[in-house]
């Protein structure tokens, strides 16, 4: 229990703060998903054939490749292209972004393809009559899908939603290759200094499946207040 | 672009994706029967039998593969016991403990997937075979297993292409699979674009040919011809 102790001479709240940096690069990449599915989402239910192609082109090729793959990408890739859109607008400088936002966006364009499928799914799902019926209610698409589909879709969306959520948050373990210091960053360290691995990625799993447990429960409660009246 | 980088690194990474087809094709062989013997644990009506199997598929799924691999290579090892039998042997070796950890893992999943084929047989097809004196033997494995593999194929092809996936984390432990090589021809050449096109269209076509094996044998294995 030494180990663990708050302070200069234990691992309490380096892992503490390891735990929330965990959870705040998985909240910034689940939004940074939402963002990317509220793109490829239209673009995948367009009625045009390119456009299409462009959203599954998306999909099929972040859901097909290692995620590492796409981390390494961005982590050796990332300053580079910063880098020359600024010498576009001749800006010559060294630029180098920080870890945090590499791992999140990376990790964030991989939860946005997994997030993108969903919604569509969502929307699929949803029965046709309720199109047609706005539409002849002469309401604009813009109402329509704010209060008619997007309520409706939710809730299809929600049990497939806390599962892209479960897979963001394990995916954040392996922004520790960049150096970011989440869990399990922080446990290699700790792992290295007191030479007990063991110990402290055991420490790591635990860490994680309290994560993941009390994510479910609140996904569970927003599924309860989402499904009332069905 | 790079074209040269491009063709000159092809052939090194297509060597690598040997590595990742050995680590892919060992753990889904091992983690299949794993799977299989863990739903069969988790249909148990004992109480006690039943949670401890859902609870290793707990477990296995709420953690990533990252954090399983490393106490397995890392954290194992420092067991003093396990230094003296046997296990040592496989365990000092990054390959065997990736395939470790890689087994338990997909087995964890795989007992899920089967779990649910499981319970979604209509219990009408086993009084069926009941009532024509099949034994209960007989019918766990030449109406149950066939039915649940037709009910799971869908899902267990996206198992085993999250898997693929996967086996990229072999990298973090040394070894040098199709990750690890593009990640070392990135680090020594600085040109993440070209060897992620090349790597990951490796990865992609991999995807794309287990997919449509397993399409196909949905189509084989379904009910209406």
């Amino acid at each position: 229990m030494e180990l663990l102790a708050f302070g200069k001479t234990g691992w309490g709240d380096e892992l503490f703060y390891a735990t929330l940096m965990t959870v705040a690069v998985s909240i910034t990449a689940m939004l940074v998903g939402f963002f990317f599915a509220l793109i490829f989402t239209p673009l995948k239910l367009s009625k045009y054939k390119t456009l299409n192609l462009v959203g599954n082109f998306y999909t099929t090729v972040i859901r097909g490749v290692p995620e590492l793959l796409v981390i390494y990408l961005f982590f050796f890739g990332g300053s580079g292209a910063i880098m020359y859109v600024a010498s576009i607008f001749g800006y010559y400088e060294y630029i180098e972004i920080n870890a945090f936002i590499t791992g999140s966006m990376a990790i964030g364009i991989i939860s946005g393809a997994y997030s993108t499928e969903v919604f569509r799914g969502a929307i699929q799902s949803i029965d046709k009559g309720q199109f047609e019926a706005a539409k002849v209610l002469g309401i604009n698409k813009f109402v329509q899908f704010y209060k008619i589909i997007l309520p409706q879709m939710l809730r299809l969306a929600i049990p497939n939603l806390s599962n892209v959520w479960q897979i963001t948050l394990k995916d954040t373990s392996l922004i520790s290759v960049t150096g970011l210091v989440e869990i399990m960053r922080q446990s290699y360290i700790a792992a290295g200094s007191t030479r007990d691995p063991l110990f402290f990625y055991s420490l790591a799993a635990v860490l994680y499946l309290l994560l993941t447990y009390i994510s479910m429960k609140l996904i569970n409660k927003l599924e309860v207040k989402y499904s009332k009246g069905y | 672009m790079d074209f040269d980088l491009m063709i000159t690194s092809f052939p090194k990474l297509l060597g690598a994706t040997v590595v990742t087809l050995k680590l892919l094709s060992a753990s889904l062989f091992f983690g299949l029967f794993l799977g299989l013997f863990f739903a069969i644990l988790r249909l148990n009506k004992n109480i006690f039998i039943n949670k401890f199997a859902y609870g290793y598929s707990y477990i296995f799924r709420g953690t990533p593969l990252l954090v399983q691999i490393f106490i397995i290579y890392f954290g194992l090892g420092q067991i003093e016991y396990l230094r003296t039998t046997f296990l040592w042997v496989i365990l000092k070796e990054p390959y065997w403990c990736a395939i470790i950890a890689f087994t338990l893992n997909t087995g964890a999943y795989t007992s899920e997937i089967l779990r649910s084929a499981f319970q979604t047989i209509k219990p009408g097809i086993i009084e069926a075979g009941k009532s024509l004196g099949i034994s209960n033997k007989i019918i766990f494995y030449k109406i149950q297993i066939p039915i649940a593999i037709r009910q799971s194929l869908p899902a267990y092809g996206n198992e085993i292409i999250l898997m693929m996936k996967g086996t990229s984390l072999a990298s973090t432990v040394t070894l040098m699979d199709l990750t690890g090589v593009a990640k070392y021809i990135i680090s020594t050449t600085f040109k993440p674009i070209e060897v992620f096109i090349v790597a990951g269209g490796i990865y992609l076509f991999m995807t794309f040919i287990i997919h449509n094996v397993i399409k196909y044998l949905e189509k084989k294995y379904s009910f209406q011809q």
